[in-house]
Parts: structure tokens; sequence; C-alpha cells
């Protein structure tokens, strides 16, 4: 029976450091949060959104305050709509213009928020039409060699 | 030429009936828990030998890998100027191949060939057929609670081996090439997701369970009850169960990435 509890207690050590290891996993590497912010959705029609991927930041001068939920073409097929979730304690004004940006020269891109000083606030599911769509570093060049 | 034609009409009869045998195997191994109270401590003793007797060699390969890692990426980002990813670099690998991979081969390895010797004794010493004699399901006595065991411990390990591997990695690129452990850390986290890495990293390693577990059981429960035949199933499990599961890695990957 001695032999038998110290064979049930380092099975259980191992069962607990499986599942500590589990945790650690989960919230040290994977960064899963608990805390799962409400959010409301916003959508934005860009010309281009070459690079972007859904989960991608959204941020406000830098600052993360959603991400990247869908993105999709517009109904009459022309141009792409990006639907965002944007955390619900910020309030973006009606006049709030979005650009897609890059994070470093190659890093991955974000849609980044320039609020507005309107005092309508944009209501869960409406669209930001104001937009600046993704820069492409090849466009750049082909200007600069036409030039 | 007959006879050729004949031996292949032979082995190819004998394969599908062993893949056969097999299946049931299997089948008859996942049902084999009846009495919950009775088979309990007999899987506990298992998840001791399995499991944790394997947890030194896990963790030891587990440091090692992620130290190897942590150097090599380190040596090929810093042409690039980018070894500050260097973190994700040895998270994702770990998660998404080596550890599920790895630590399943490990205890093919450690534990497999030692739970098909140990069977395989059985069989030679007729303990499983004074077993049947007394009227004792070997499936639920030998077989059921080893296997549910294996499929136990091997996710587990993998877990460790990732934990410890991950740490490896930060303790060579942090302490010792001085990459600053918050771009090590927080590269990592930006990167590495919850359900397409971690989710999948252990869907693996329970897939890889089941396969090492059952080749380890079906070559020792139908080994020759010899010397030889018991060396040789032993062999047969090592070799089969790595093929196995890098061959099943392979598929999974395809699926699930």
């Amino acid at each position: 029976m001695k032999k038998n509890t110290n064979i049930y207690f380092l099975v259980g050590l191992f069962v607990c450091i499986g599942f500590l290891g589990l945790l650690i996993l989960a919230f040290r590497v994977g960064g899963l949060a608990f805390t799962s912010q409400r959010s409301y959705e916003i959508h934005a029609i860009f010309s281009d959104v070459s690079g972007l991927t859904t989960r991608a930041d959204v941020s406000i001068a830098g600052v993360n305050v959603g991400r990247v939920l869908d993105i999709d073409l517009e109904d009459d097929a022309q141009r792409a709509k990006v639907i965002m979730a944007i955390n619900e304690n910020i309030q973006l004004p009606i006049d709030t213009s979005a650009s897609i940006r890059t994070s470093g020269l190659l890093g991955s891109k974000y849609v980044g928020l320039y609020v507005g000083a309107d005092e309508e606030i944009l209501a869960p599911g409406d669209t930001i039409f104001d937009t600046q769509s993704s820069l492409q570093l090849e466009d750049l060049i082909g200007k600069f060699l036409v030039q | 030429m007959i006879k050729i034609i004949q031996k292949l009409g032979y082995s190819t009869l004998e394969l599908v009936t062993n893949i056969g045998l097999a299946s049931i195997f299997l089948f008859n191994s996942i049902w084999a828990i009846p009495n919950f109270k009775k088979s309990f401590p007999i899987f506990i003793k298992q998840v001791y030998f399995l499991g944790v007797l394997s947890l030194l060699i896990i963790g030891l390969s587990g440091l090692f890998i992620g130290m190897v890692l942590g150097l090599q990426g380190y040596t090929i980002l810093i042409d690039f100027g980018s070894e500050a990813q260097v973190g994700q670099l040895v998270a994702l690998t770990l998660l998404r191949e080596l550890s599920p991979v790895v630590s399943a081969i490990l205890f093919a390895g450690r534990a497999g060939s030692a739970t098909t010797a140990e069977i395989g004794l059985m069989k030679a010493t007729e303990q499983i057929s004074s077993l049947e004699m007394m009227g004792i399901d070997p499936f639920h006595r030998i077989i059921g609670p080893r296997f549910w065991a294996g499929v136990f411990s091997v996710p587990v390990l993998s877990i460790i081996f990732s934990i410890v591997g991950i740490w490896g990695g930060a303790a060579i690129v942090v302490e010792l090439l001085g990459v600053s452990d918050g771009l090590y850390w927080g590269n990592m986290i930006a990167v590495v997701d919850w359900q397409e890495d971690i989710v999948s990293s252990i869907i693996k390693s329970v897939v890889f369970a089941i396969l090492v577990i059952w080749v380890a059981l079906y070559q020792g429960f139908y080994c020759y009850p010899t010397a030889e035949g018991i060396s040789s199933a032993t062999t047969k499990t090592v070799v089969f169960s790595s093929l196995l599961v890098l061959c099943f890695d392979f598929l999974l990957t395809a699926l699930l990435f």
C-alpha cells in the first residue's frame, strides 16, 4: 500500500505538471486572454486591401483597439469590405477615416484609424467610406521610375 | 514464375489479415474498460510506467532541441537583422512539428518497446492463457488500461516537451545571445494562436499516441511466444510506430494547417 500511494502521488504530480504546462502554453505562449473584450462591428470600404489578413490589428495612434474579423467584396463586387471588431469602450466619431498601413518596411499590414472631430458617433454596423488603401511598394517604385 | 505470384498472393493475404486483426484489436482495446473501479488502479500504474518514467528523457530532449533551435535560428536570422523573430521560430517549430513527433518517437522507444516485451513475455510464459482460463478477459485486465494510459500520457509528455523546449530556447537566445526577452516572448505571443497551433499540436499527439500504443500492444499480443519472437516484435514496434508517426504527421499537417 505504501508503494501504491507513492505511485498515485507521482502520477498526480505528472497530471498537474501536464495541466500547468497547458496553462503556460495557453497564456504565456499563445497569449490567450480571459477578459474577452466586448466589441462592436464597424465596416470600412477600401479600393485595395492586398496583404491585409483576418485577425490583423486595428489601431488608433499605434494603440490596438480591435481586430479585423472578415474581408469580403462589396455587394457590387468592385471594392473590398473590411469588417472590424472595435472594443466597446472606444467611440468613433462619424468622420473617422481608415487606412491600411504596414508595421515596419516589410512587416504585416494593419488598419490604422484616424479619429475625426464630429460629435455624432458611429453606431455598430456603420460603414467608413473615407479610406486610404494599402501602399503597394511596386506602384511606388513604378511611379519613381516614370518620373 | 507461378511461385512468385503465389508468394505475392500469400503476402497480400497475410497483410490484409494482419490489418483486419489489428483493427479488431484496436476496437477491443478501446471498449475494454467495463469495471471502472477495478481497472482504474491498473490504469494509474501504467500511467506511472509509461508517462512518469518517460519524463526525464522527454524533458532532456526537449531542452536540447529547444536550445539547438534557438542557436540555429539566431545564427540564420541575425544575417537578416531579424533575430527578434527567433522566439516565434522556436515556438512554432516545436508546437507544430517537433514536440508531437519527437515525443511520440521517444515514447515508442522508451515505453512502447517495453510494453511489447512485457506482453510478449506474458504470452510466452502463458500468463495470458491462464487469465483466459480463469475467465478474465485479458483485454480488460492487460490491454485496455495500457492502451488508455498511453493515450493519456503522450499528449501530456508532448506539452511538457514544448514548454521545456521554449524555455530552453529562451535560455540560449535571451541569456546567452542577448536578444531582449520582451522581443522573444512578445513576438511569440503575437504569432502563436491558441486553436491553430496549440490545439492542433495536442490533436496530433493524441493521434500519435493511439498509433504508438496500438502497434506496441498488438505486436506484443500477437508475437511468437519465443525469445526470438519477442525480440523481433520489440524491433517491429519501434520501426513500425516511428514510420507510422512520421507518415501520419505528414497527413495531419496537410489536414490541420
